[in-house]
């Protein structure tokens, strides 16, 4: 068995009833136990589906706000591209404020919290259980997804908290509580303790669990298996050295290691794209084939939806509030022009990065189609379609790299092992200013939730993927419920900033600068 | 009119060298000021944490405040010990672009730096602040060995 097979075999063996099953309660055994059962009715209520219907409230209430955001802003964002490219170029950066952070920065701040994992193993799910279709709903809750973004990013530097010493605190929490005073609303507090509530769990859950739990799963793939919890110590050790120990070279290689990665997997995205090309027309058959139809996936063209919208969300973040927090350090005048660059993450996070992963699945043929009826054949509980070496996940996008490209899967590995780690650190932060506005800022306080942060990457890395991955939704998904109810009363400022911009870009009042 | 000089020192030994080359022709001149700048090596390109970026501003005040205390002022007392006008800039960003932009401002006669000392493989790959403002200054260039 060469090295490949034996990683595809481990990860396989990792799957949530894998062969951890057959031992007697292992000390992941048992954090697993007491997680699923701890965590299971607030999952339940997050993903409770609409009444007579299998299609959860959670995935609507995402789209349907999207869509809102979409029309109430004139399609902000087709309307404004072309200019959020001129702003991330810095034409209209005063050249003054160089050495502030950037339009750039601030994207590229943003991105590494959210690409990740959701564009690798999050798209595998969705097209292990969606079939291709899923690809195209997922495409256009991105390009919606865009409007959501940028709503909140615009009030996230709006709201943002600036104190004297000149560092800066931003966020879903900060645009709650003072915007709704602003319009003289009640209850922005009472929202802005929600949202941190969940922001806190989210940064536990997706920004940390999911995280180690699914670099685990990669090494282990690689070494062979061994318990999660060692792997959870070492990225516990690292992580609270950079978090804690203030160790920045650690942070900085990867930041610079991040976008690089990112750049080699879009790479070999294309490469597989080009040598497939005479596929690609047919694979797009299939993506919008399967949209409408489902092509025999579990649940038809609805499951096809649910997948697609569902991961695009977790993968793009949009309306969830975890970008005005990143967003929001930006140096500008102008607030909305962090909205207008914000609105290219989801398009670059989802309709370009995942429609690669997507696309590259398809054309791999991993995923087991009946020659005759041309629908797909699925696997034998009847919940996803099979596959060729009964993979899902991460392992499935490895494999589906490692058919066109034998040694791809080692360096997604990597790659997987490095988002993990970034995303990590940037949800580390995401956190810790939602519990610094519940719990003051201070050394003491900071201090307790970056201890919080390292002790849950041993649970998540220790914990099997099922578990995991629900409550990591779930929690994402809570901010979102709290984020967007607040969006719908905030609007209306965002929209007066839209056409106060607008009418001053084009009376020349707005101009870029000479360089 | 007042001649403008533009002196780019980058905190190394050599700085003197162009900030006395700088001094003499000062002083062939008659009126002339000299405008020392300091240039903080930056790139709106470069990734950085979240937590970085939220304390951005308070870093960059840090290192236009430690440019100032450490270069600049230093240099500006020297130059105005010889009875010559004279001021201080510090800025952020790529070096070369950035000495041309401070000249461009001051409506400067020509830029002053001294040559860099360090060589290697990085420089020839990249080419140095030096060479790259030569190639694309538009004002003269003076570079002082």
């Amino acid at each position: 068995m060469n090295l490949k097979h034996k990683a595809l075999a481990a990860l396989a063996a990792l799957a949530p009833t894998g062969a951890l099953a057959q031992e007697a309660m292992t000390l992941d055994q048992k954090v697993n136990e007491v997680f699923a059962t701890t965590t299971g009715p607030f999952v339940n209520l997050i993903f409770a589906p609409l009444p007579g219907t299998s299609f959860p409230w959670i995935v609507l209430w995402l789209v349907v706000a999207a869509s809102i955001f979409t029309l109430y802003f004139g399609f902000v964002q087709f309307k404004f591209f072309g200019h959020a490219i001129r702003l991330v170029k810095g034409d209209y950066s005063d050249p003054n404020d160089a050495g502030e952070v950037s339009h750039f920065q601030a994207l590229a701040t943003a991105l590494s919290g959210t690409v990740g994992l959701g564009n690798i193993a999050g798209v595998a799910v969705a097209v292990g259980i969606g079939g291709p279709g899923a690809t195209f709903w997922m495409i256009l809750a991105g390009l919606l997804g865009m409007a959501s973004k940028f709503t909140e990013c615009t009030l996230g530097v709006k709201y943002r908290n600036e104190y004297p010493d000149g560092t800066v605190s931003g966020g879903p929490m900060y645009y709650m509580s003072k915007g709704f005073s602003e319009l003289g609303l009640p209850g922005g507090k009472i929202l802005a303790v929600m949202f941190s509530i969940f922001c806190i769990l989210g940064a536990l859950g997706g920004g940390n669990m999911f995280q180690a739990n699914q670099a685990h799963a990669q090494i282990a793939g690689i070494v062979g298996d061994y318990p999660g919890w060692i792997t959870g110590i070492i990225f516990a050790a690292v992580v609270f050295a950079v978090i804690v120990g203030g160790i920045k070279s650690i942070a900085n290689v990867t930041e610079k290691i991040v976008p690089f990665m990112g750049i080699l997997y879009v790479g070999a995205a294309l490469v597989i794209l080009l040598v497939n090309f005479n596929m690609i027309g047919w694979a797009f058959g299939q993506i919008f084939a399967g949209a409408f139809t489902g092509l025999g996936v579990a649940g038809g063209f609805v499951g096809a939806l649910i997948q697609g919208f569902k991961r695009a969300a977790f993968s793009n973040e949009a309306g969830v509030g975890s970008a005005a927090i990143a967003h929001s350090a930006v140096r500008t005048k102008e607030p909305i022009t962090e909205g207008f660059v914000s609105l290219l993450e989801p398009l670059i996070d989802t309709v370009v990065i995942c429609t690669m992963t997507a696309l590259v699945i398809t054309i791999s043929g991993q995923l087991m189609m009946d020659a005759e009826t041309g629908k797909f054949i699925l696997n034998d509980a009847g919940t996803a379609i099979a596959t060729v070496g009964g993979t899902s996940g991460v392992a499935l996008t490895s494999a589906a790299f490692g058919a066109s490209i034998s040694w791809f899967p080692y360096v997604l590995a990597i790659a997987v092992v490095l988002f993990a780690f970034s995303t990590m650190i940037s949800w580390s932060y995401y956190g810790l200013k939602a519990w610094t506005y519940l719990f003051g800022e201070g050394k003491a306080s900071e201090m307790t939730f970056k201890i919080i942060f390292c002790i849950f990457i041993v649970i998540g890395a220790a914990a099997s993927l099922g578990p995991v991955i629900d409550f990591s939704d779930a929690a994402i998904f809570a901010m979102a419920v709290v984020n967007i109810f607040a969006l719908y009363f905030l609007m209306k400022l965002v929209k007066r900033e839209l056409q106060s911009y607008a009418a001053r870009l084009s009376s020349g009042e707005i101009k870029p600068y000479k360089h | 009119m007042t001649t403008k000089l533009v002196v780019g020192l980058d905190g190394h030994a050599s700085g003197q060298r162009a900030l006395d080359h700088a001094c003499r022709l000062a002083k062939l001149i008659g009126e002339c000021e000299i405008v020392v700048a300091y240039i903080v090596e930056w790139s709106p390109f470069s990734f950085q944490t979240a937590e970085e970026n939220a304390q951005r501003h308070k870093r960059r005040e840090q290192e236009i405040a430690t440019a100032n205390e450490r270069v600049v002022e230093p240099a500006v007392a020297t130059v105005a010990k010889a009875g010559i006008q004279v001021r201080g800039v510090v800025r952020h960003g790529d070096v070369s672009q950035a000495l041309i932009a401070v000249s461009t401002d001051e409506g400067a006669e020509q830029i002053i730096v001294a040559r860099a000392s360090e060589g290697g493989f990085a420089q020839r790959l990249f080419g140095s602040s030096t060479s790259n403002l030569v190639m694309s200054s538009n004002v003269p260039v003076t570079v002082v060995s």
